[in-house]
């Protein structure tokens, strides 16, 4: 809740200064000649100061919740409180009389102390209850025997009802500026030091330290596979699945479109096969090949034959009659004009599918890898994240967000380069 | 025998819904070879569903279409068309366009590459041979359509509305254009307009049809394509036959199309 509002309010505060400040960007060539621009998109463009303060918004927030290294402290969220605090606690005997006595806390920070530090020496001081000392893990909490060392233990009786002179009973929970106490049905204190709102490491772990974790890995290798090998193995089973997908996926197609026999055929399997979501075929997959690289490819091959072959299909009906007309009068051959005509004009189509499907087998190899496999993205964050090792799980995230844009911005690039036609007709 | 016969064409298309709709009914006609002819009608009187059967895209339902003396079954390179847009490859640049239908008949480089670079010069895209496509206007893709028409040399060249999709100014000089053509290079055309001046400015022969059922309903033998070959297209719009020939017309197709809406009209 308090990162959302943060969120919002860094959100509000550089709408507002940006405008203050620089004022809105400039509408640059006709678009500034036009006088109705709520409601027209093509006067919309993306405010690229508004892109980067996105970007530094999101490290801001992150880097202040883990305390980061990176940013100067002032700009961190309170983190664990961090060294001594005491509180007095009152036992009752079982005569009714009362005795208070000190406990000490002392709350450390394994990542900065070596081992476990001392426990705070305390004078026993007087009455039948005699000061206590422990010592807590930031983060943790600890339930005190506090009584152990007492002239008149639990045996004889003796109840603590209240500490810092608020009373408590079994169940129930005080608040102090150090943290928070909580009673056990059996009545025991239970001491939690305050956590802060720093997150934990093991939840979310601070921008430099999965910086570090790639280094790590990248150098170190993880599971017995280089970074690079588990990246690449990735990589490798989506470009085979789709190869081999789209191999048969747009001839597929590309019948369907052109045969009433193959369209009656297949019309039944495809359209069945098209609303099951690959990652429903993973377990199938894995029964039948095992997890090794032949039932990842499989699975990739399936995901990306549909699209394709519904691409290519679609291609060949969306060509214009005129054209297929016109090849054949100017004396063109069936097979010259699936050469000339509908195979280049399905091309447009065929790239759309094929960005869609690489999408589709990047996600499901992932999400293939998660259930079963030696190495993989996927299998890099499932192994992480039994061990707890946050920083892998995120470090594996941004990669495999990155890669898969990256396989898309490629297909684009090739896209514009090999059918330069695309929505120009 | 020279020339292309329409003979007792009829066209019925059967509707899924169990009606038929007669496109045509018993249409004939002669054409000699290097004869220029146009036709008019209001719209739905079956222009289109004619030139397709001449083009071999559709076949009629009775009657044949013969030419130069042997019948016409399905389209080939004899018979061009130029459409009213759409039918150009835009993933080739306008000198393949050109020459798809020599490519496609085999010929090397060497053999078409002179008559492509000449017909383009003649439409007036000697500087855009390179070009894509969609990097041509309206106008200069159907110079890119008429050229790649001729490039193949048909006997007959068919047009359906091939100027419809143009502006006015654009639209007259690409009229010139098609005289012009039909001049130099003496093929027999048919060409189908909305038009009323396009069609008595471009026919030797001019043909009007009714609808339901699709037939001819009056011929004019025409001499402004004959005047307009070496004449300022405004210039023989000014002749006193003009005026009076394209009233008569227009009346005409007004008369059917108001018959059309009363019969609309009646039925609802
Ligand atoms: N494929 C078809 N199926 C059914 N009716 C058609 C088909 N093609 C044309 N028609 C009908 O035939 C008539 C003539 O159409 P068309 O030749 O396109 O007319 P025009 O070109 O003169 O406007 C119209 O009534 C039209 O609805
Ligand atoms: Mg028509």
């Amino acid at each position: 809740m308090i990162p959302f509002l943060l969120y919002l309010g860094f959100f509000i505060l550089s709408f507002v200064a940006v405008r203050a400040v620089v004022g809105g960007i400039a509408r640059t060539g006709f678009s500034s000649l036009k006088t109705v621009t709520f409601g027209d998109e093509s006067a919309v463009v993306p405010d690229r100061r508004a892109s980067i303060l996105s970007v530094i918004a999101l490290f801001l927030l992150w880097g202040s919740f883990t305390g980061s290294a990176l940013l100067p402290s002032f700009l961190h969220m309170p983190g664990p409180a961090v060294g001594e605090f005491t509180f007095e606690h009152t036992v009752q005997d079982a005569d009714g009389n009362t005795d208070d006595a000190t406990v000490t806390v002392l709350v450390y920070d394994p990542e900065v102390t070596e081992g476990e530090p001392e426990v705070p020496t305390v004078d026993p001081g007087d009455g039948f209850a005699k000061n206590d000392a422990m010592i807590i893990e930031t983060y943790d909490s600890e339930l005190a025997r506090l009584q152990n060392n007492d002239e008149l233990t639990r045996d004889d009786g003796t109840n603590i009802i209240a500490v810092n002179g608020e009373p408590i009973t079994p169940g129930g929970r005080l608040e102090f500026d150090f943290g928070s106490i909580t009673m056990s049905t059996r009545g025991s204190l239970n001491i939690a030091p305050d956590q802060g709102l720093q997150m934990e490491p093991i939840w979310l772990p601070p921008p430099e330290a999965v910086v570090s974790r790639l280094f790590e890995i990248a150098n170190d290798g993880f599971r017995n596979f280089t970074l690079l090998e588990h990246l690449g193995y990735s990589l490798f089973r989506v470009v085979v699945g789709f190869a081999i997908g789209a191999a048969v996926g747009i001839p597929l197609g590309y019948a369907m479109g052109l045969s009433n026999w193959f369209r009656g055929w297949f019309d039944p399997i495809v359209e069945f096969m098209r609303p099951v979501p690959p990652l429903a075929l993973i377990p199938l997959v894995i029964i039948w090949a095992g997890i090794g690289e032949t039932g990842k490819i499989v699975l990739l091959f399936l995901a990306a034959l549909w699209i394709m072959a519904i691409a290519a299909r679609a291609g060949v009906s969306g060509v214009n009659i005129t054209k297929v007309h016109a090849a054949y009068s100017l004396g063109a051959s069936k097979w010259q004009i699936m050469r000339t005509v509908i195979i280049p004009n399905s091309l447009p189509e065929i790239f759309t599918g094929a960005r869609v499907a690489m999408g589709v087998c990047w996600g499901t190899v992932v999400a293939a890898e998660l259930v079963a496999a030696e190495q993989g993205a996927g299998m890099m964050i499932m192994t992480a994240s039994r061990f707890q090792n946050t920083d892998i799980v995120i470090l594996g995230i941004i990669l495999i967000g990155v890669i898969g844009f990256g396989i898309d911005i490629l297909m684009r690039i090739a896209e514009r380069y090999l059918v330069p036609w695309k929505g120009k007709s | 025998m020279n020339g292309l016969a329409i003979n007792n064409l009829s066209m019925r298309f059967e509707l899924p819904n169990g009606s038929a709709v007669q496109a045509l009914q018993d249409v004939s006609l002669d054409i000699k070879q290097g004869e220029i002819l146009s036709v008019l009608g209001p719209s739905g009187c079956g222009k289109t569903t004619l030139l397709n059967i001449v083009a071999g895209f559709l076949a009629p339902t009775a009657g044949n279409i013969v030419l130069n003396g042997s019948d016409v079954h399905g389209p080939d390179a004899q018979r061009g068309m130029v459409f009213q847009k759409g039918a150009l490859f835009e993933w080739m640049n306008v000198r393949d366009n050109v020459s798809y239908g020599p490519r496609m008949k085999g010929q090397r480089a060497s053999e078409y590459a002179g008559n492509v670079d000449h017909l383009l010069d003649i439409v007036g895209l000697g500087d855009f041979k390179d070009k894509a496509i969609y990097e041509l206007s309206g106008g200069m893709q159907q110079r890119v359509a008429l050229a790649r028409c001729l490039a193949n040399d048909p006997d007959v060249i068919l047009m359906d509305e091939p100027l419809g999709a143009l502006d006015a100014l654009t639209r007259e000089k690409m009229q010139s254009l098609v005289l012009k053509l039909w001049k130099e290079t003496g093929k027999t055309i048919i060409l189908i307009t909305h038009s009323v001046e396009e069609a008595l400015l471009l026919g030797e022969r001019l043909i009007v049809m009714a609808p339901r059922p699709g037939r001819i309903h009056k011929e004019y033998q025409l001499p402004f394509a004959d005047l307009g070959v070496n004449a300022d297209l405004r210039e023989v719009k000014k002749h006193p036959e003009f005026g009076k020939v394209r009233e008569e017309i227009l009346s005409m197709i007004w008369d059917m199309e108001e018959e059309i809406m009363g019969r609309t009209e009646a039925a609802k």
